[in-house]
């Protein structure tokens, strides 16, 4: 299935969860946070949390500013 | 008596908190951190890039600075909920530096959003240092919802332009109940000195330093700038006069 990270399009499997979805983008374990459809994914759930087809996910980290 | 700067409960080693914006790179801010003796930065949120990773992170760890996630570039309460939402799964902090800003021209706060953002945070849980306007009215209300602190603006964002209403600045100071930040808007280091005369508990600034031609050495006039104005203020400065007082005795 089709999904969205951080505004490119990946294929993951049908039962892909957000786990899968960091491992797609080869995204470090720490200082790192995940939202799916504008709702932030818990670390715990990361693993057992099912993505949807033509989900949106958006994975964040610190840059400097401010 | 003990001195330290307390932000909800939680001790600040610094009154200047340098921000990690606008710096060249890495080793520039690495340099202008140590100098400045900053406790606390602060960082935005941005979608994770494949070069750069975590390295800002990692370079906070390793110089023991405790972040301070902001919600830069938010433009309403929600979007701002959610950064802060993030930036604490990421960063295990639950302090946050709340932006909400109105427009690009200016980066004013959109008073109206920030205030509901801000007690929609403090419900949740967070740490809420808010990035204000220097109006002494919003500043009783974000106190009043349960913000920690609060940060007036000297001017706006990277203008260099200093404290333009300190008469404001000074009635803020007067009414908080929380420690006031003086954030934005600082050019040189008079400047910071002057937000602590003005009885600001600390100092937030970034483009003053981390544009400075020689960042590392502006860092350290800020941190001097910084304890000058803080030991000024509460030295207890003499009354103004019109005329002059002789310092020598009269000759007899």
């Amino acid at each position: 299935m089709k999904v969205e990270i951080n505004g490119a399009a990946h294929d993951l499997a049908d039962e892909a969860t957000v786990a899968d979805a960091l491992a797609a983008i080869a995204a470090p374990e720490k200082g790192v946070a995940v939202a799916v459809d504008g709702l932030v994914v818990r670390r715990a759930d990361w693993p057992s949390t099912r993505l949807a087809a033509g989900a949106a996910v958006e994975v964040l980290t610190a840059v400097q500013g401010g | 008596m003990d001195e330290t700067l307390v932000v909800g409960g939680r001790k600040i080693g610094s009154r200047l908190i340098t921000g990690t914006g606008g710096a060249a790179n890495l080793e520039v801010l690495e340099r202008a951190l140590i100098a400045s003796g900053t406790t606390l930065t602060t960082v935005a949120m941005r979608r994770i890039d494949a070069q750069t990773g975590t390295g800002v992170l990692d370079l906070l760890r390793r110089l023991g600075i405790e972040v301070l996630p902001n919600t830069a570039g938010c433009r309403t309460a929600a979007e701002a909920v959610l950064t802060a939402r993030l930036a604490r799964e990421a960063l295990e902090t639950d302090l946050v530096k709340l932006e909400v800003v109105a427009d690009e021209r200016t980066l004013l706060p959109d008073p109206i959003e920030l205030l509901d953002a801000a007690e929609q945070l403090v419900d949740d849980g967070f740490t809420v240092l808010p990035y204000t306007n220097d109006d002494p009215v919003l500043a009783r209300k974000l106190e009043q919802v349960g913000c920690a602190a609060v940060m007036p603006l000297g001017s706006p964002i990277g203008t260099g332009l200093g404290i333009r209403n300190p008469h404001n600045i000074e009635m803020i100071v007067a009414e908080a109940g929380v420690p006031v930040v003086l954030d934005a808007g600082i050019g040189t280091a008079s400047e910071a000195a002057q937000a602590m005369e003005l009885g600001c508990d600390a100092v937030l600034l970034a483009t003053a330093v981390t544009r400075a031609a020689d960042p590392e050495r502006m860092a350290q006039a800020m941190r001097l700038a910084v304890e000058a104005g803080y030991a000024a203020r509460h030295a207890g400065r003499i009354p103004r006069r019109y005329w002059a007082q002789a310092s020598s005795p009269e000759i007899d």
